[in-house]
């Protein structure tokens, strides 16, 4: 399973003063698949996610992805090794137009932009794709209003696109789900399934039944540690996962 | 695209632009160009042309502030350290003008990056902090050092002949050389928020993290637009050191990095125009209420509160939100 993982983390450990909210966590995201990271509130879901994109440096343990070690890279260097990450509370512009959000990301291709003696005119190079991007999630309709005016459900489907419009190889998704309504949830289910087709998706999510159906591969945290792995049906009747759900008060 | 400002809402307008710039941006820099043009011959030049160097130090304050999300609270020490160095180059260098200006912009510059570089290290709060800690060192070093004539500060500064062969001891005359530095730093400046730069910059005054997560390396942006900003607060200081033939230790003492902050937002912080307006209505209240001695300090809070309360996205702010159109 090791040659086939894309990401990959050994003995991963975050300890804040006196706790340890990442304990030695063993991790390998296959390739190609869609990997869920799950777990009851305080489970070190979150923290383990932010170690695997860089926005924390573990105190411990070691971070490959495609055989090369990040462990000790910026998190806007493993951005640029295709490695994208989304943020739980929506991450748009808010006072950028939905085109200009998608730009910001196309932009990246330019390299740096520190040209600042340049008009922004030569950004509208990239408005042909940036609008195509827009489409794809279905926000044609709103390609200039500004992102802080969009829906909930639309802001996410704007950040969608926006990441995609890096073309990641791999895609790092921190509770796509949450705060959103029955019918949102199965919009985004449908749109992440299909983005998955030629890429590699880990998702953190707190319940285990958004991610049944989405997911090839489940590993659930608790207290910072690896409870049980392997697809839905396994974990699901695992007795230590149905213990650390009911323990914490989920169903 | 035809508009970028925290304020647009109508940027799917066609593109009624000229060279680059909304065709209404276009007009006012034209009519202000204009009216600038001919104001001396109706109000008295110093007072236009301090007008005029402070926009110029609003306008590089808030290409900081509005557009890169970084409170500065200690741009006196760029805009006064630029002074002493251009009152210094220009009497006792014997410099020319351009020369004495120039001097000063490049050491702003270069104490730009040296503070910016620390700076940044620290976010919010704490990157105000720093940089008045850093601005309160600039000051002392005003006060003890030789060459900036401690209390006394430079006087009698000789504004000499431009490029060596025109004088610029007359005022009307040396008005027309700081209307043309102001006009073009501030299009400059206008230029660096319209570029690819300053889409990036405005992208992470909006969202850090994201901004980081799309592989933008975040810290050297905001170094380049300390820099830049640091830079152009220098130009303004330079020039002010000329035109009032005096660099003095109230240019680079903390309450001039406060002015800079009440100017940027009582006219917009984030807005084109702003700054400028700001910079007009505070040096106004200086200049013809001084009567009223220390009433004017009570004046500027009582607008800074108000501000704060009632309009806080400036006055050009609360215009621009009007006609639906950013200035």
């Amino acid at each position: 399973m090791t040659e086939a993982a894309i990401l990959s983390a050994r003995g991963l450990t975050k300890e804040f003063k006196g706790f340890v909210a990442v304990n030695k966590v063993d991790l390998d995201v296959r390739r190609g698949s869609i990997h869920a990271l799950i777990g009851p509130n305080g489970a070190g879901k979150t923290t383990c996610f932010n170690l695997l994109t860089k926005f924390l440096q573990p105190t411990s343990g070691a971070i490959t992805y495609n055989g090369r070690d990040i462990t000790g890279l910026s998190a806007a260097d493993i951005a640029r090794l295709g490695l994208v990450r989304s943020f739980q509370i929506s991450a748009v512009f808010p006072n950028l137009t939905v085109l200009e959000n998608v730009r910001i990301a196309l932009q990246r291709r330019r390299g740096d932009s520190y040209d600042f003696w340049r008009s922004e005119r030569v950004l509208r190079e990239y408005d042909d794709e940036a609008r195509s991007h827009i489409a794809d999630v279905g926000l044609t309709a709103f390609t200039d209003e500004r992102a802080g005016e969009l829906s909930y459900g639309r802001k996410r489907a704007l950040e969608i696109a926006t990441t995609l419009a890096l073309n990641p190889e791999m895609l790092l998704l921190d509770e796509p789900m949450a705060g959103m309504t029955q019918e949102d949830v199965e919009r985004i289910s449908a749109l992440i399934r299909r983005i998955a087709t030629n890429r590699t998706i880990l998702m953190v999510e707190h319940n285990l039944s958004v991610v049944a159906n989405l997911s090839d591969h489940i590993t659930v945290l608790a207290r910072g540690e690896v409870l049980a792995q392997g697809d839905y049906a396994t974990v699901s009747k695992d007795p230590k996962v149905i213990d650390a759900y009911i323990g914490a008060g989920h169903g | 695209m035809t508009t970028t400002d925290t304020v647009s809402h109508v940027s799917a307008q066609p593109r009624d632009k000229a060279m680059g710039m909304p065709r209404h941006h276009m007009m006012i820099f034209i009519a202000l160009f204009a009216a600038m043009l001919v104001a001396p011959f109706v109000l008295y030049p110093v007072f236009l042309m301090k007008v005029m160097c402070f926009a110029l130090f609003a306008a590089a304050f808030n290409l900081l502030l509005g557009f890169g999300g970084l409170l500065s609270f200690g741009h006196a020490a760029y805009f006064g350290m630029a002074s002493y160095v251009s009152a210094h180059a220009a009497k006792v260098w014997g410099l020319t003008p351009e020369l004495a200006i120039l001097s000063g912009t490049l050491v702003a510059m270069v104490l730009g990056a040296v503070i910016g570089s620390l700076a940044i290290r620290r976010q919010g709060i704490y990157f105000a902090m720093v940089t008045l800690a850093f601005a309160q060192m600039v000051y002392f070093f005003a006060l003890q050092a030789p060459f900036t004539g401690g209390e006394d500060g430079i006087q009698a500064v000789p504004r000499g002949d431009l490029f060596g062969i025109l004088s610029t001891r007359p005022d009307r005359t040396f008005y027309y050389v700081v209307l043309a530095i102001t006009f073009g730093g501030v299009l400059a400046i206008y230029r660096i928020i319209h570029s690819p730069f300053g889409q990036v910059l405005k992208a992470i005054r909006e969202n850090e993290p994201r901004s980081i997560s799309l592989g933008y390396h975040v810290n050297r942006y905001k170094l380049a637009v300390f820099v830049i900003s640091a830079t152009f607060a220098g130009m303004a200081g330079a020039t002010k050191a000329l035109v009032f033939q005096l660099a003095s230790l109230t240019d680079v003492y903390w309450t001039m990095s406060g002015e800079v902050v009440l100017m940027t937002l009582l006219g917009g912080m984030g807005t084109v125009f702003g700054p400028l307006l700001g910079a007009g209505i505070i040096v106004a209240m200086q200049n013809y209420f001084a009567s009223f001695g220390a009433w004017v300090l009570i004046m500027q809070g009582i607008i800074f509160v108000l501000a704060v309360l009632l309009f806080r996205e400036g006055i050009i702010g609360v215009l621009a939100r009007w006609i639906k159109k950013p200035l």
